[in-house]
């Protein structure tokens, strides 16, 4: 069930260049809230369309938020302080089944598609798994979340151009722990999700996967935010992001 | 209090807002967030005869105060909407307004003659989606093809026929006389006006389709304008609708000369916008002493 909440920001800090948390008293959201779903929020007279943002925490009443900017609704957002209030809808879209991944899943997060990862890296956890997150940025300033993956997990770092922990990418790291994992899921960028889709499909794991598109009503009512998915028939169908994803198995998607 | 009920071609409507096909899925996302029964009626996401995908992705831009869309007429096909669908609109206590769309003057005769046999209560003919290769717009864009399609779909129709009209005319009073002659019931008007962005790093169109129907409080004024070209041109019921957000542009457009209303892109903002502008209109009829809609359908004074 989807809830209009209007929310109070609890905190806001900046965690890097162009990277924001902010923390919201969201307790109907929050309640109801499962890992890899996401909130979609009005960002200001100025934008018409909601801006969709995946949680990254649903800790009692408190709804983690962890973004980037990049245009005027995130730089809108990103100028929200204590006390502001938010108008938020939410929790939406269909998030990680942990259960499907097994005892010891792995789950991976490119850059701003980190933060919804350690709720589902929690989520794991609290249903017995022993989760591994690996965890890949641009650079050294755009590392996030690190501790808290750490004190959740075993958790690897990478950064694509080794000014920080192992120079490579998401992958090498998939590479060496595969013939110890039992699942896979990950949010990031496109051309990441694909690579990792391909190695555990070559590893026989199940693997879900979380996908981005530019999003209009953020229920599923206006099918602007299409994802190329295979029909059974082997012929295209489209899902959409907002409600059949965010989370896709791998499988089905059309890459 | 006032009276907010219309008669649109002999169906009472509970009050004058009902959803723009296309923005509203049927019904059953924001039917999370309100009774439906509030609305005065729902038009429903446009039918083809059979299923559509629609376009690739990227789908939608954001503007200026609206919004681009290319979905492309995405739909699970007519006789699929009628199994599935209508079954689950008629509990609620609101008018089901079946859009249809074809690629070809017999598809039009199919749709409407077949959606006409089932429970809906207004039939609206798209003649103007932008999205499409075939049909839709080209349609709607010149006179004699509004003829040829309007009338062979009108000896069809067992329901009120509704033309859709594209805002994308040089004259639209011409193509408004042109439906009406043809024999429409009434007209709703405006479809999304083509537009397009570009993303200047990479140089691309934003919209798979290139171009796409922009729609939002942007074509408000537009929409108002051609609702009282309309009005003015020819005698039959206007569903009016582009860029509605409040009860006072409800307001604003029943005096350009609609008998009712379309909310659409606006619902993407705050889902609540249609039942916050229900109350809006009737707060302020009745501050106003206005005891129906009638009054104020046309009323603009020049």
């Amino acid at each position: 069930m989807s809830i209009q909440e209007i929310c109070r920001v609890s905190c806001s800090q900046q965690l890097g260049d162009g990277l924001y948390r902010l923390v919201l008293d969201a307790p109907q959201i929050a309640a109801q809230a499962q890992c890899g779903q996401f909130v979609h929020i009005a960002c200001g007279e100025g934008n018409m369309l909601r801006r969709p943002i995946s949680i990254c925490l649903a800790d009692g009443a408190a709804l983690h938020i962890v973004f980037q900017t990049k245009g005027s609704g995130t730089e809108w957002l990103a100028a929200r302080k204590q006390g502001d209030e938010l108008d938020v809808l939410g929790p939406l879209g269909h998030g990680f089944d942990v259960a499907a991944l097994g005892a010891k899943p792995v789950f991976l997060g490119g850059g701003i598609g980190v933060p919804p990862m350690l709720q589902t890296v929690k989520c794991a956890k609290a249903a017995g798994a022993a989760p591994r997150a690996i965890l890949g940025f641009r650079n050294q300033g755009a590392v996030i979340l690190e501790d808290e993956f750490r004190a959740a997990c075993e958790t690897f770092v990478t950064t694509d151009d080794g000014s920080y922990a192992r120079h490579g990418f998401v992958t090498d790291v998939l590479k060496e722990l595969v013939a110890d994992a039992t699942g896979v899921a990950a949010c990031g960028p496109r051309p990441m999700l694909k690579a990792i889709a391909a190695l555990a499909k070559d590893a026989g794991l199940p693997c879900q996967v979380s996908m981005e598109e530019r999003m209009g009503c953020g229920i599923g009512a206006c099918l602007v935010c299409a994802c190329a998915l295979k029909a059974e028939n082997g012929e295209t169908r489209y899902g959409h992001v907002c409600k059949d994803g965010p989370v896709f198995n791998a499988e089905e998607v059309e890459w | 209090m006032a009276d907010l009920r219309v008669n649109f071609c002999g169906v009472e409507l509970k009050n004058p807002v009902t959803t723009a096909s296309g923005t509203f899925g049927f019904g059953h996302e924001y039917g999370e967030f309100f009774d439906l029964s509030r609305l005065g009626g729902i038009g429903v996401k446009g039918l083809t005869p059979t299923e559509r995908l629609g376009n690739p992705a990227p789908r939608i831009a954001e503007t200026p105060s609206g919004i681009l869309n290319c979905v492309g007429l995405q739909n699970p096909g007519i006789d699929r909407f009628i199994e599935e669908q209508i079954p689950f609109l008629r509990q609620y206590d609101t008018a089901i307004i079946a859009n249809v769309s074809g690629n070809t003057v017999e598809e039009y005769e199919g749709m409407v003659e077949k959606i006409s046999d089932a429970d809906v209560d207004l039939i609206e003919m798209n003649i103007s989606c932008p999205n499409v290769k075939c049909g839709g717009m080209a349609f709607g864009t010149q006179p004699d093809m509004v003829t040829e399609v309007v009338s062979a779909a009108k000896k069809k129709a067992k329901k009120p026929l509704i033309v859709k009209l594209s805002p994308n005319v040089t004259d639209i009073a011409e193509i408004a006389r042109a439906a009406v002659a043809a024999g429409a019931d009434a007209l709703s008007l405006i479809n999304t006006l083509l537009g397009m962005r570009i993303d200047i790093e990479t140089r691309k169109p934003i919209l798979s389709n290139v171009m796409g129907g922009l729609s939002g409080p942007a074509v408000f004024p537009v929409a108002v304008r051609m609702v009282y070209q309309v009005r003015k041109a020819v005698d039959v019921p206007i569903l009016g609708m582009g860029g509605i957000r409040t009860g006072k542009d409800i307001v604003e457009m029943l005096l350009a000369g609609a008998d009712a209303v379309a909310m659409g892109t606006v619902m993407f903002a705050d889902p609540m916008a249609p039942v916050k502008a229900i109350e809006e209109l009737e707060a302020w009829m009745d501050a106003h002493g206005v005891k129906s809609i009638r009054e104020l359908s046309g009323a603009v004074e020049v």
